[in-house]
């Protein structure tokens, strides 16, 4: 029998991308419709249990590998494993001095937030800020000329900080609305 | 002779209609069936178009009513709601709201006219034939729609695809699923109610872009949001409340003109009373959504009451419920992080749809008219049709990708009583995770694994699913060992859950389902205990189910071989030639089901290389941007 891409390939190499933090969503999104449009259950209905099998692993496979390739903080810290550099999330929470001011300074923030004005203006700024952290990581990734994993990895870590302080905003505003 | 005449012009039609199988006898029946709250319905891809399947006299719509009369017998549908009346303790209506419930999760369970047993699992309703859950109420129903298709179609059914609310839980999905298998369906599918709407939807007007569905039924609202492109609708949000609907609006309004009457409350009226107010508020509601004023009449302690109503009075007595749909349609555009302009229209489903203040509750919110052009009762049963004309391939495949979502978190219960999420609601299906867990004390050998789902953090706050103890973990130190429990969500939207322990090489696995699911066995001892539409003899009932079982395996893998034969060399070819003929002689000679389904398990597994070979030559083709049509 021929072979071919496994259940073990790369989320990369699964979706035919380079190996970068900065990545085209719109392919990305059209090689997913692409992929579930020949692997999805949907297809092997009438066929036997062993393809109904085949087809259930490859199809979570595909759903796996987007949900992370989509998703900055996960797509990069993604990149740190592939390159034997562990995010250590919970182990490892030393963060710089600046950082965690800057965190506690949002914090308190939140908290003070009584209308969803307030809240939305603290969300734009939280956004913001993710935003020049992902300029950051394609700068470090995508655009050194040796990359430094294990600063990328410190750069990740602290975006998880921010995307879990958006979720908490996330969670306000539902309560405000 | 009819059914001749029919069948003859499909054949010939099928010749020149592209999308359809070439071989009119390997055309398959498949139907898909909205099994409804107040109603269900039945429909099918005939003639390349989907439709309702009308009973003899011409109604497509069944009322979801099973009455059990003396005897064993049964009225279902039309006959058993004429004489609900009546007999309301042995008629059994609105059965889904108790699909996969305990008693206590039915809200105003007190004001039903039942005699409830509450037990363990699911509550059940005890009639004069015995006491009877939303299981075998619903399959009563879903077989009555199988014989009408097999009626239409002069044929068996192949398979069906069976629609549920897109909140609705595990535990009712598996309810579902238990329901239709006692029906004796094949289920293709289980999908989304708002998703099969917007197939229907989506086809017939070919749209593309991002769609809103707003499916308020008779005891269930949904809230979808599609993304709609060339034959690929994905699922980007949901939401809703599977205890919710047109039914409600009856309750509060009941209530409003009982107290404008002066009367006692609903609650203290006896349940004749309490059904006859309840209709009335049902039609006069019905009727406002032509008019501007209406007249109620019902009678309460022997003493007729006619009431004026006009529309006003009815939509402030059920404002909360209409602000309780817009609350969870917020949260959903939220959860997608789209605002409200951004979608392109709002496909209205459900008979509760008509009610003008919804409608107008959408053009407000969205800034344009809802799209209520397709029979809000019918478009669900239409596209599970569709789809389930797909499935069975009939259509050309490629032509429907249906990428739906998990509507729950799902997640364990961790110490203190809090969750730890394991799978986000949301998420695409099918999809699995898995988490890593560790002893907290030394020399622990078992570990209690409880599964829930919900977006609370309180375990107490969110549904129970299933619990079980991972057990034979060796002695270690605290901390040592690595237990690691795999979530799946497959394409039905089921959970299963496993877990094993990794860390010292030795493994213990056990894989559950959620104890609202219904065990083999205690479907086939309902099957025996006398349920009205099965065939009488299980034995010739179980043979032949497993011939027909084989029957399709031997096709499906015969299309596999002729597809995808070069794959495979000269010895794996004639090792799956063998297990097909073995299969296809023990489905003629053996005269009992296990041998057949011996054969045609040793089929699967000598297979498995095979179905890896083609996924993977499917996989390569589709990076390469090929589509299977192309080659």
């Amino acid at each position: 029998m021929e072979d071919g891409l496994t259940l073990q390939a790369t989320d990369f190499a699964l979706f035919g991308l380079p190996e970068r933090f900065a990545i085209d969503l719109a392919r990305l999104d059209a090689k997913w419709k692409q992929l579930q449009g020949a692997a999805h259950p949907d297809r092997f209905a009438t066929e036997t249990a062993a393809a109904q099998r085949v087809a259930m692993q490859w199809a979570i496979r595909i759903n796996e590998a987007y949900r992370r390739l989509k998703d900055p903080l996960a797509r990069a810290a993604y990149l740190c494993a592939l390159h034997g550099a562990d995010i250590e999330a919970e182990s490892n929470t030393a963060m710089p001095t600046a950082f965690l001011m800057q965190q506690m300074a949002w914090r308190d923030a939140l908290s003070d937030a009584t209308t969803l004005d307030a809240v939305d203006a603290l969300s734009d700024e939280v956004t913001a800020a993710r935003e020049a952290t992902w300029k950051s990581l394609q700068a470090q990734i995508d655009d050194a000329a040796s990359v430094d994993w294990r600063a990328v990895a410190g750069t990740v870590r602290g975006l998880m900080f921010v995307d879990k302080f958006i979720s908490d905003i996330d969670r306000r505003v539902d309560a405000l609305s | 002779m009819r059914f001749h005449n029919e069948k003859n012009s499909m054949a010939l039609l099928q010749i020149s209609e592209p999308g359809q199988a070439p071989d009119p006898h390997q055309r398959r029946i498949a139907v898909g069936i909205d099994l409804g709250t107040t109603h269900s319905l039945v429909a099918a891809v005939r003639h390349g178009v989907a439709e309702c399947l009308p009973d003899d006299e011409g109604r497509v719509i069944l009322p979801s009513a099973v009455r059990y009369l003396e005897g064993g017998g049964r009225q279902i549908g039309h006959a058993a709601l004429e004489s609900q009346g009546e007999d309301a303790e042995n008629t059994v209506v609105s059965a889904k709201r108790f699909m996969g419930r305990t008693l206590a999760d039915v809200a105003g369970h007190q004001r039903l006219p039942y005699d409830f047993v509450d037990q363990p699992g699911m509550v059940g309703v005890r009639t004069r034939d015995g006491v009877k859950t939303a299981v075998e109420v619903s399959a009563e129903i879903l077989a009555t729609l199988r014989f009408r298709a097999e009626d239409t179609f002069d044929d068996d059914v192949y398979g069906a695809v069976i629609t549920v609310p897109a909140y609705f839980d595990d535990a009712q999905r598996q309810a579902t699923k238990d329901a239709a298998q006692l029906a004796g369906l094949n289920v293709l599918r289980l999908i989304n109610e708002p998703t099969a709407a917007a197939i229907a939807y989506g086809l017939d007007e070919g749209v593309e872009g991002l769609y809103a569905v707003y499916d308020l039924g008779g005891g269930t609202f949904d809230i979808s949001l599609l993304r709609l492109a060339r034959g690929v609708f994905e699922v980007v949000a949901t939401g809703g409340d599977s205890a919710l609907g047109g039914d409600d609006y009856d309750q509060r309004f009941a209530s409003a003109l009982l107290q404008r009457a002066g009367l006692k409350t609903l609650e203290a009226l006896t349940p004749r009373e309490r059904r006859r107010v309840q209709t009335a508020a049902r039609h006069a509601k019905e009727a406002l959504s032509g008019v501007d004023r209406a007249t109620v009449t019902f009678e309460v302690d022997g003493v007729v009451h006619d009431l004026d109503v006009d529309r006003t009075e009815f939509e402030v007595a059920t404002a909360e419920l209409t602000a309780t749909t817009l609350r969870l349609l917020k949260r959903v555009l939220r959860d997608a992080k789209v605002s409200a302009e951004d979608v392109q229209g709002v496909v209205m489903v459900g008979g509760s749809t008509r009610m003008p203040v919804v409608r107008q509750a959408m053009a407000t919110l969205f800034g344009k008219p809802p799209l209520t052009n397709l029979n809000p009762d019918e478009v669900v049963a239409l596209g599970a049709a569709i789809q389930a004309n797909a499935l069975a391939g009939n259509a050309t495949s490629g032509d429907l990708l249906l990428l739906d979502v998990t509507p729950l978190s799902l997640g364990l219960e961790t110490m203190g009583g809090l969750v730890e999420r394991v799978i986000e609601r949301n998420s695409t299906i099918p999809t699995a995770k898995a988490q890593d867990f560790t002893t907290f004390k030394d020399g622990q050998t078992a570990m209690a694994v409880h599964v829930v789902q919900g977006e609370r953090e309180l375990v107490s706050e969110c549904r129970s699913l299933a619990r079980f103890e991972l057990r034979g973990i060796p002695p270690m130190v605290a901390g040592a060992a690595r237990i690691r429990v795999t979530f799946q969500v497959d394409a039905d939207g089921l959970l299963s859950v496993s877990a094993r322990e990794l860390g010292s090489g030795v493994e213990a696995a056990i894989v559950v389902k959620p104890s609202y699911g219904l065990s083999d066995e205690q479907v086939a001892g309902m099957l025996k205990d006398g349920f009205a539409t099965a065939e009488s003899d299980m034995a010739a009932r179980s043979l032949r189910e497993a011939q027909v079982d084989a029957e399709r395996m031997v096709l499906a893998t015969e299309s596999a071989l002729a597809a995808d034969g070069d794959l495979l060399d000269a010895a794996e070819r004639s090792a799956i030639d063998a297990l097909l003929a073995r299969v296809r002689a023990t489905a003629r000679d053996a005269g009992e089901p296990r041998a057949i389904e011996a054969a045609v398990e040793a089929l699967a597994e000598g297979t498995e290389g095979f179905a890896a070979a083609r996924m993977n030559r499917g996989i390569r083709d589709a990076l390469a941007g090929r589509n299977v049509n192309d080659l």
